[in-house]
């Protein structure tokens, strides 16, 4: 019992984690309905800006205070992802806007061999172990044989860190200008143009907010795991769009519903039955949730139209 | 230019909001340098990460973006030609450049040996020949799946590795050995395993084709991308795992080498040379796997070109640009894209049993979704649909890819530490995304409709789609 509680916490840690990156996935394919296969290394990129970073202010400038040192990365982080995030968008997908359908997935593809080479460039190909922060745990209850349920002041700062930006973020989406005229323009591009709403503008910001989301994953993702590298970024992505698409593609509750269950299901799966074979099961639910359940749990079904 | 289609034509040129246009480009490239190209992580002797300061490449980024931006603003204003024959140039030129493109290929050994000599000549066919013919090939095999049938599969690679893995574990399993040694003498398998594993890796690919095909004939467009790129991994990570069969990362050693259909290229005396009587070199199986390849690519497109026109073929042409017509018209659609999954599948089981022949090893690292990739890339940007589109398009990219291994004056100038073959694939990326701007339809986007009412038109493939032709 002790141990499967502990895998529960573990799993809505990494579920946390997932469930911010999916949400970049499913509002892109919600507003231009294309798969932004460059997401994944965009978070993967997060991971390093995170990292330099940190580095940069505890050894160049010596900051002493981890809460303002980490507090400072965040905010940098998403100014500096989202900037790339925009960049990308701008260079890559806007010119394809309109084109045919594989134009811009083929694009995308290629933004993210160009990203997770660009990074393996300029910052080498070895794993980067991270300095250990915030590794201290609290012990939630010691076992009867021995095994004790622990839970670490990271998997808190992960779980809240989380809840606080799905509300933001969530508050932004239904209660703003931005938002409506995302949700606008989802429903009805060329309606949402008519009305005088600036699609392009949209458009980008809805990617720039996928990628301020993913870079708060990667740096969750750089606390939780202390190693990055610059291969991280695909097998992430699949499995948050993995959890954007068993939510239910569009969905942005389902989004994060997805990151949770992929999350738990990853973990249990790897305490229970083959740590080897985790991946496979992660792609495995992809390929029978696209196949038996297209419109995922929350997403609505999609009409076939002549 | 599609990007220029969109904004208005520049007749005056003001040199201020060039200038100003120019900067901003600069500053985002300020913003997008610094945080990774800046401070380089590295780390210590006492494996601690040290940040490396490298503002100099900050300053090169910036400066690079900044000239690209002002060429890219001044150059359409700049007075030009304008180019007449652009409306004639593909109808008369199509026939010639497949015949001249073909004799090229079957000369291209010889012609490297008697440019480079010897020595030269195994790198230059090897590096350049096989491994684009490869490529060509598996970009023909996909051409049928994405370019014909219009089913875009990201896990092509699934059936090159089933392919590799079905020769290189039929050729080195003990209890094959054993029986063929019983059945037909101890050196009938070693010289004969290659010709007879190669229909059966065809064969092996073509079957799990349609097992990976069943489940997604539901799905289409980004969706069907997605099943097969998790179809292409799971393929991989069980290659990886299933240690026992498999051997894991390991993977399969001493695979049988082809032989010219029984004789062995070696320095024996029942070897090649021996029996031709000419003198031993490595030169002679290079030579003959270039042929190998080039007539299995031959024959993927041979094979493609018949098919297209057959009934398949038109029921592939008709689902890629209407699949409810299609139904509508009473095309059985799951047999359609079955046999679309696989013979392309099977063209792919050629190509990596082919591969696994060459290498003599093969392991889970060759059949990553990088393959992949690349395959619908050089399928994609040649023009989907376009045999020679895909050819040229292989040759651009793969070619392109692997000059850079022969770029060692780069170091001259950026210093000894400069190694051109790092950035093959950042390169690779960045084509990828400039050509689709370029061309979004590929590079040749004309397409001879395979079939017509009455008259023969050249129709851009974009007309085709919308239905016209």
């Amino acid at each position: 019992m002790e141990y499967f509680i502990q895998q529960m916490i573990n799993g809505v840690t990494l579920g946390s984690i997932y469930g911010l990156i999916a949400i970049g996935y499913t509002m892109v394919f919600g507003i231009i309905g294309m798969v932004n296969f460059a997401h994944g290394d965009v978070f993967m990129l997060s991971t390093f800006i995170a990292l330099i970073f940190l580095m940069a202010l505890t050894q160049i400038l010596g900051i002493g205070s981890l809460a303002v040192a980490l507090f400072v990365v965040l905010i940098a982080g998403m100014l500096l992802t989202s900037l790339w995030a925009w960049a990308i968008e701008r260079l890559a997908y806007r010119p394809l806007r309109g084109s045919f359908r594989l134009a811009p997935l083929i694009s995308a593809i290629g933004m993210s061999i160009f990203l997770s080479n660009l990074v393996q460039v300029t910052q080498g190909p070895r794993n980067k172990p991270v300095p250990s922060i915030l590794s201290d745990v609290i012990m939630l209850s010691s076992g009867v044989d021995g095994y004790a349920v622990t839970l670490s002041y990271k998997q808190i700062l992960i779980v809240v860190v989380t809840i606080v930006l799905l509300v933001a973020f969530w508050y932004v989406v239904q209660k703003t200008a931005l938002g409506r005229a995302q949700r606008a323009c989802e429903q009805d591009r060329r309606m949402a143009a008519l009305l005088g709403i600036d699609v392009d503008r949209t458009i980008s910001l809805t990617f720039v907010m996928g990628a301020a989301l993913a870079a708060v994953a990667g740096l969750m993702f750089m606390i939780y795991y202390g190693v990055v590298h610059f291969n991280d970024g695909f097998v992430p992505g699949v499995k948050a769009f993995t959890a954007a698409v068993l939510g239910g593609i569009g969905s942005l509750p389902g989004a994060v519903l997805g990151g949770l269950l992929i999350g738990l299901i990853e973990t249990l799966w790897s305490a229970y039955f083959s740590i080897d074979y985790k991946d496979v099961a992660t792609f495995s639910i992809l390929v029978v949730t696209l196949v038996f359940l297209p419109s995922g749990l929350l997403g609505r079904p999609d009409v076939e139209k002549v | 230019m599609a990007v220029d289609a969109a904004e208005p034509p520049r007749t005056a040129l003001r040199p201020l909001a060039v200038l100003k246009d120019a900067l901003g480009t600069a500053l985002l490239a300020l913003g997008l340098a610094v945080p990774i190209l800046a401070l380089r992580t590295e780390q210590n002797i006492s494996n601690e990460l040290i940040l490396q300061p490298r503002w100099n490449y900050v300053a090169i980024a910036v400066l690079a973006a900044f000239m690209a931006r002002l060429l890219y603003l001044l150059v359409p204003a700049l007075p030009r030609r304008r180019k007449a024959s652009r409306k004639a140039g593909p109808r008369v030129t199509g026939r010639a450049i497949s015949v001249a493109g073909l004799v090229l290929l079957v000369a291209y050994p010889l012609l490297a040996l008697a440019l480079v000599g010897q020595g030269g000549a195994i790198k230059w066919i090897d590096n350049f020949g096989i491994q684009i013919l490869i490529y060509i090939m598996l970009g023909w095999g996909l051409n049928i799946v994405v370019g014909l049938a219009g089913l875009l599969d990201l896990g092509y690679v699934a059936f090159y590795a089933v392919g590799a893995y079905s020769y290189a574990l039929l050729a080195t399993s003990d209890p094959v050995k054993a029986f063929m040694a019983e059945w037909l003498g101890p050196n009938f398998w070693p010289l004969w395993a290659f010709w007879i594993c190669l229909p059966v890796a065809g064969l092996m690919a073509a079957f799990w084709g349609i097992l990976l095909g069943f489940p997604v004939l539901r799905l289409r467009g980004d969706y069907l991308a997605i099943v097969t790129l998790a179809f292409g991994e799971i393929i991989r990570l069980v290659l990886i795992n299933w240690v026992p069969v498999t051997n894991g990362y390991a993977g399969i050693t001493s695979i049988p080498r082809p032989t010219f259909f029984g004789l062995p290229f070696n320095a024996s005396d029942s070897g090649f040379a021996a029996f031709f009587g000419l003198p031993f070199t490595p030169l002679y199986r290079t030579i003959f796997l270039f042929y190998v390849i080039l007539a299995l690519a031959l024959l993927t497109n041979w094979v493609t070109l018949r098919l297209r026109r057959l009934p398949v073929g038109r029921a592939w042409e008709a689902l890629r640009e209407d699949e409810i017509a299609c139904r509508a018209l009473g095309i059985n659609t799951t047999n359609t894209k079955l046999t679309a999954f696989a013979i392309g599948a099977g063209f792919g089981g050629f190509a990596g049993s082919f591969f696994a022949a060459r290498q003599g090893f093969i392991s889970p690292e060759s059949f990553t979704f990088m393959e992949s990739a690349i395959v619908v890339a050089i399928v994609v940007l040649g023009g989907m649909g376009s045999q020679i589109g895909v050819a040229i398009a292989a040759i651009a990219m793969i070619g392109g890819t692997e000059i850079l291994r022969e770029l060692d004056w780069l170091k001259r100038v950026f210093g000894p530490d400069f190694e051109p073959t790092h950035y093959r694939m950042l390169l690779f990326g960045l084509a990828m995304v400039l050509l689709m701007i370029w061309r979004p339809r590929g590079l040749v986007a004309f397409r001879q409709p395979s079939i017509f009412l009455r008259e023969r038109r050249a129709v851009r493939a974009d007309m085709v789609r919308e239905g016209h032709g």
